[in-house]
């Protein structure tokens, strides 16, 4: 069994590279199909995270791009802390993350160029059916927050310096309450591991509605807070962005190859991918790059102003 | 054997079979790839791994020299090397900024092949060692007595403590492909948009599906990863057994 599957695939490599050689024979041969176009045997690593990646958008997108660019993409979904960072030692080309905050940081120090806004969906408060702290229809995030902490009903955070970690942080922050005690628990791993925490224990949780809906069907547990997507707290928005790991700084990088996939999801034809993706018939991201009159903002880190160093 | 290969066969060929696949996202390639890398990767490891360790367990196990204790019990030490540090010192390596940079190794197979290397040689180094010294002295002098230069006593040793060398292998093989730390961290867990595993292995795609709550897809991984160990230990037992 192990001795003939590889021979199958030593077949199938065979088969593959023969197959690119004439796709290359074809290219020298003067063949001006723009189809035929292929950058032979490059790969472009994007580090991004996981709830792009759970929720299964990346391989719809990633898919367009190797048939449009014939070049491979290799994402690798961490959170938005580990995504930055692997960027910063140059190990990815490109970074697709959910954290402004972070992304501006990232840029400021000089990793980053070419920010472009992607997407936004937005965050929800996921919680058990019986609503032990009594959040159901509490309009704004900060309250419920507050109601958590007060009735120490059992809240799972995602606890890895993720993008969902630091908005979560921020809302309690908001909410002025420091969270901690035994009903607090950092689970310190990805959104889809916390909802099947939240889900067995029971507890309250704060999702991206993206994993949330993709996973909804395996779940009891349910949106105790809406966000702004369905006209809930403006506070629970959850842009994502994408930048280039700048070359000046990391001379390895596929800059080039980076630029082209920054170029392709923010493009007209991307975008409409991002629009057209439904888990279980709900739309999960909503594009937001293309514009007739483009957010400045977006290009630079926030409150950036042409004066500084 | 041979209905255990066959039986295999059928299983692949027949997703009929396998109700919880209709959900799956992509199926038999999916799934093929990602045996394919673990395959890949694990066996190329500890082979590498035993080319080390043979030699270095004969080296230490034959002779006597001041520290010896000391080297046996860093190598005893070495068996419990928990596979994300191993995962995060190779990654510092491999990095961009680390001393193997310039290869570009971070995310691929080959830095994989490396972690798993670290971890499985010690394993095998330490039970190989603990298999050559218990062969009796009375077999190496009668070997010297027979005129046999350094190299025939040497095979004549390994000749006689191969179950225990085979034995080494083998945990050492079980070391590195059921570990999930150290792949995670430097391959990545990548999968192609068509899902072909480019570093995905068994145990990072259970990690994956469980942290999806997708528990039938893992545990179905999880039952592949079992039946691959136990084929390879069978082949490998086989043909240790059979062989004199």
């Amino acid at each position: 069994m192990v001795v003939s599957y590889v021979m199958q695939r030593r077949d199938f490599v065979v088969a593959a590279g023969s197959g690119s050689l004439a796709a290359l024979a074809g290219c020298t041969g003067g063949n001006d199909d723009a189809n035929q176009a292929r950058i032979l045997d490059e790969t472009l690593t994007l580090t991004t995270t996981t709830s792009t990646y759970d929720t299964g958008l990346l391989d719809e997108v990633n898919g367009a791009f190797e048939d449009r660019y014939g070049v491979a993409v290799e994402a690798v979904a961490q959170g938005t802390g580990a995504a930055l960072e692997t960027g910063r030692s140059g190990d990815s080309d490109v970074v697709m993350v959910h954290a402004r905050s972070l992304e501006d940081e990232f840029t400021r120090d000089g990793y980053g160029v070419n920010r472009r806004d992607v997407m936004f969906n937005d965050f929800v408060v996921v919680g058990p059916e019986d609503d032990h702290a009594g959040i159901d229809g509490v309009e704004e995030v900060t309250g419920a927050f507050q109601a958590i902490a007060e009735t120490e009903s059992t809240f799972i955070s995602r606890g890895d310096n993720s993008g969902t970690h630091a908005k979560e942080l921020a809302i309690w922050d908001e909410a002025g309450v420091e969270p901690g005690g035994e009903w607090y628990r950092e689970a310190g791993t990805g959104m889809g591991e916390v909802l099947n925490q939240a889900n067995q224990t029971p507890g309250y949780a704060l999702a991206d509605r993206g994993t949330y809906l993709s996973q909804r069907s395996e779940l009891d547990i349910s949106i105790r807070v809406e966000g702004p997507i369905e006209g809930g707290s403006e506070l629970l928005a959850n842009p994502y962005g994408i930048v280039a790991v700048n070359p000046g700084v990391h001379e390895n990088v596929n800059y080039d190859l980076a630029m082209s996939y920054i170029g392709f999801i923010t493009s007209r034809e991307g975008q409409e991918i991002i629009e057209n993706y439904t888990v279980e018939g709900e739309q999960l991201f909503f594009p937001e790059a293309v514009s007739e009159d483009p957010n400045f903002q977006q290009y630079v880190p926030e409150d950036w102003t042409p004066d500084e160093d | 054997m041979i209905e255990t290969v066959s039986l295999l066969a059928t299983f692949f060929d027949a997703p009929t079979l396998l109700p919880s696949f209709v959900d799956f996202p992509f199926e038999r390639n999916y799934v093929e790839s990602i045996v394919y890398v673990s395959l890949y990767v694990s066996l190329t490891a500890v082979v590498l791994s035993t080319l080390f360790s043979l030699p270095v367990a004969m080296a230490v196990g034959f002779s006597d020299f001041p520290g010896k204790g000391l080297v046996v019990a860093l190598i005893n030490t070495g068996m419990g090397l928990p596979s994300v540090v191993v995962g995060l010192a190779v990654l510092f390596v491999v990095s961009n900024q680390g001393p193997l940079g310039e290869f570009d190794l971070v995310f691929t197979k080959e830095a994989m092949i490396l972690s798993q290397f670290v971890l499985a040689a010690p394993v095998i180094t330490g039970v190989s060692l603990a298999a050559v010294t218990s062969i009796e002295e009375g077999v190496r002098d009668a070997a010297y007595a027979m005129g046999g230069t350094r190299v025939d006593v040497a095979l004549v040793t390994v000749k006689e403590a191969r179950y225990g060398i085979i034995t080494g292998v083998l945990a050492g093989l079980g070391r590195a492909i059921s570990e999930v730390g150290s792949v995670l961290i430097v391959g990545g867990n990548i999968a192609g948009a068509d899902g072909t595993s480019v570093t995905r292995t068994l145990t990072t795609a259970i990690q994956l599906e469980a942290r999806q709550g997708r528990f039938e897809t893992a545990m179905l991984l999880g039952g592949i990863l079992l039946a691959l160990v136990l084929l390879v230990n069978g082949l490998v037992l086989r043909l240790g057994g059979g062989r004199v």
